[in-house]
């Protein structure tokens, strides 16, 4: 095991953790201590050979390790830094290293519309609440931002590329996930593009999981956009037998009314096991699925809004 | 003279063809070390010639031979980056036009060196002609017995592949050539791991500059130590540079490492000085990526000293008052060109070439080539100044691959040195468009603003 403290709380970890994973795990044994965890944006556990890209989850590490304690000498993108005994890392402790992650916020804002009240990824979406924490009050940035048309992908999703940031998420679970995978990432620098070939559909029977990776309104599930915003939701754990993927879902309802159906995510908001598209789309109705009981919202967004419990009373 | 290793016998006629370069006594290294030599000793006789990459890090070539992983069943791959993108840079191209032979021997007494047993020559798209060139070398040199099964009777086996790249600058940093090379899109990986461990096919693999692998052949025949004697320092042995810009000679010249920068650019055995007596305004001495210089800072240190053509010596002072050798693509400026245009031809070409994986570099260079364009075309404004600087420390150190900082590093050290010339682009810009474009262009800006 070796030893890695991150903004001065001690842990043990297994060798060939990175610094992030390390960090959730503080934060996923002490939840009291989950500023320690960077933001991610590429990173998805889930999908081999992701992050590195966004920059975001940048940290200082102030030293090494306990043989070679010199500090690096620049920032390192945590999701893809292993630990070495001994060493120190600095995540919201040290004000150079927020500075540099309010850099990455400004560059990646630079053509990510702020239209949180009209966009329906708001208050799950990872750029709204990066841009909340480490963003600046205004943009530096003069020139014309890119837009985009809204293309559809398929009768079930809608790509708004205005939006997108790049995060190869999407590309990374049609290429793990599906077969004859036909999106990807077109031209290069920031006239990128996620596409597909000569706008395809995409018709794979996972292809709705890239709507769950999406960290942003760029992939946006057209069975539920603009019904409710999702704080107005209540999410319940669901399940129903199903021959295609492990069944289990988050059904997120007005009353009895099924208006989304999503796989269910973790405390770092990922996708725990991916479902298929007829448990997400095709199966929008209460009796089809087996209620177990509210979903609990981990994560400090709005998302967790409205969400009330009632507290146990004590009956004298 | 100079003393000559890679260019020896370049002015021979017909050198490009296998009999007069076998007559010139080609292919003598790979006779050497297969019949004489072991693979450590060609790895060890490396290591002493003190041979630095010179694709543009300038790392010890010996030392990142060692650093191959060797497990056993798993094939090593050799790659030859001919991917020679860097503005200002053609002298891969000179030597695989001129001599190919040299760099298919250098790469059959370095494969053996490696124990490499499938090697590949990743070249740009756009030296189409240079593929034919060295596609006949090659065919030559199978024909001869110096490729394929059994070479020389050493039981030592090689098969040597040209591949054509798309044409992207990115595919010249080694991650992305190999994805390039296994058909992929030229993205970067992320490192670790290096390809020393995974490579092409997840396999061990060594990634080497098309001068770095013709140089081989000189330090196997010669010995590491006689390449070593040739250069001061830690910059051993000879360098290509070519030398492009505001120069009478411009051209691709051999030099022994220590040739002081003022004998370069002067002397009429190099480049013969700047065109119409004009002044020597400013140089970047390592292709478009490394800082640019003023004439005062490209000529002596800041401590006075002179500075000579090393890798020391030219980085001495860091950024501040240095720059880097790179990859020798040599551009002069005469005291007529404008620093503000050249920096945003640069920031240009970087945004253009950008893969944008990574944040920082595909919102960055595009950034910086947005501000620049409004200082180039009169509409730049003080505040500017201070926000590309910003803009290239965001980008700097912040990236998965070095394009970032080849990108940020020009326009941080244009600033850093020409500031007042960027000033004068806000204060006068009608000015500043005469200055650069002549008068057609100035009708054409009056005609923009509505003058």
């Amino acid at each position: 095991m070796l030893k890695v403290t991150i903004d001065g709380i001690e842990t043990q970890v297994k060798s060939g953790t990175t610094i992030l994973q390390a960090a959730r795990q503080i934060a996923t044994e002490h939840p009291e201590h989950s500023h320690v965890v960077p933001p991610a944006m590429c990173y998805y556990t889930p999908l081999e050979g992701s992050g590195g890209k966004c920059r975001t989850c940048i940290v200082r590490v102030s030293q090494g390790s306990e043989k070679d304690p010199r500090p690096m000498p620049k920032p390192v993108a945590s999701c893809q830094t292993q630990v070495m005994d001994g060493m120190v890392v600095e995540n919201t402790t040290n004000p150079d290293l927020l500075a540099a992650r309010k850099s990455v916020v400004e560059l990646l804002l630079i053509n990510h519309p702020l239209d949180c009240p009209v966009c329906d990824q708001a208050g799950e979406c990872h750029l709204q609440d990066l841009a909340f924490e480490h963003g600046a009050a205004e943009t530096r940035y003069e020139e014309e931002r890119r837009t985009f048309e809204r293309i559809d992908i398929g009768s079930h999703i809608q790509l708004h590329m205005t939006r997108c940031i790049l995060c190869y998420r999407c590309v990374y679970t049609a290429n793990q996930l599906t077969d004859e995978r036909v999106h990807g990432v077109l031209f290069r620098g920031d006239r990128a593009e996620i596409g597909t070939y000569i706008e395809q559909a995409i018709d794979n029977d996972f292809s709705g999981n890239v709507i769950d990776v999406c960290p942003v309104g760029a992939l946006t599930d057209k069975t539920f956009r603009f019904r409710s915003r999702v704080w107005f939701t209540r999410p319940f754990d669901a399940h129903r037998a199903c021959d295609k993927c492990c069944g289990k879902a988050v059904l997120w309802m007005a009353g009895d009314e099924v208006l989304r159906v999503t796989a269910r995510k973790d405390a770092f908001d990922e996708v725990e096991e991916f479902i298929c598209n007829e448990c997400r789309f095709d199966h929008k109705v209460k009796d089809d699925w087996t209620v177990e009981g509210p979903r609990t919202i981990n994560r400090h967004s709005v998302i967790s809004a409205n969400k009330y419990k009632a507290k146990d009373k004590t009956v004298v | 003279m100079a003393r000559k290793i890679l260019l020896e016998h370049a002015h021979v006629a017909g050198i490009e063809g296998y009999d007069v370069y076998r007559k010139m006594g080609g292919y003598r290294s790979v006779e050497k070390a297969l019949k004489t030599m072991t693979p450590e000793e060609v790895v060890d006789e490396v290591k002493r010639s003190g041979l630095r990459g010179r694709g543009g890090a300038g790392f010890p070539t010996g030392m990142k031979w060692s650093f191959l992983a060797k497990p056993e069943g798993i094939p090593r791959y050799l790659l030859c980056n001919a991917d020679e993108s860097e503005p200002g840079t053609f002298k891969d191209r000179y030597l695989m036009e001129k001599i190919p032979h040299l760099l298919v021997e250098g790469m059959v007494t370095s494969s053996f060196a490696l124990g490499v047993h499938t090697a590949y020559i990743y070249i740009r798209g756009e030296y189409k002609w240079i593929v034919k060139i060295l596609e006949k070398a090659i065919a030559e040199a199978y024909a001869h017995g110096w490729l394929g099964e059994n070479i020389l009777g050493t039981g030592y086996s090689l098969d040597l592949y040209v591949s054509p790249g798309g044409g992207a600058y990115i595919c010249g940093e080694e991650t992305a050539l190999i994805e390039s090379l296994e058909g992929k899109r030229g993205n970067p990986r992320i490192k670790p791991p290096f390809p020393a461990v995974k490579g092409l096919w997840q396999s061990p693999t060594v990634v080497n500059n098309v001068e770095t692998l013709a140089t081989v052949p000189a330090i196997v025949n010669e010995g590491g130590e006689a390449y070593a004697e040739i250069g001061v320092g830690r910059s051993t042995g000879t360098k290509l540079i070519s030398a492009c810009g505001n120069l009478n000679k411009p051209g691709v010249y051999e030099i022994e490492m220590g040739v002081p920068v003022e004998e370069f650019i002067f002397s009429d055995e190099y480049c013969g000085g700047i065109p119409d007596g004009k002044r020597f305004k400013a140089c970047v001495p390592g292709g478009s990526s490394v800082p640019i210089l003023p004439a005062d800072l490209m000529l002596k240190t800041a401590k006075g000293e002179d500075r000579v053509m090393t890798y020391e010596s030219l980085s001495d002072g860091g950024f501040v008052s240095g720059t880097m050798l790179g990859s020798g693509g040599f551009i002069v400026f005469d005291e007529d060109q404008c620093i503000v245009r050249n920096t945003y031809t640069y920031a240009r070409f970087y945004h253009h070439e950008s893969c944008g994986q990574c944040s920082p570099c595909r919102e960055g260079t595009g950034w910086m080539e947005k501000v620049l364009h409004r200082l180039e075309y009169g509409h730049g404004r003080e505040h500017d100044l201070d926000l590309l600087v910003d803009i290239s420390k965001k980008i700097e150190g912040n990236t998965i691959c070095p394009l970032g900082d080849a990108a940020a590093w020009p326009v941080a050290a244009a600033i850093r040195h020409f500031r007042e010339e960027f000033e004068w682009h806000v204060r006068y810009p009608q000015e500043a468009l005469v200055r650069n474009y002549g008068l057609g262009r100035l009708e054409h800006y009056y005609g923009a603003v509505g003058v």
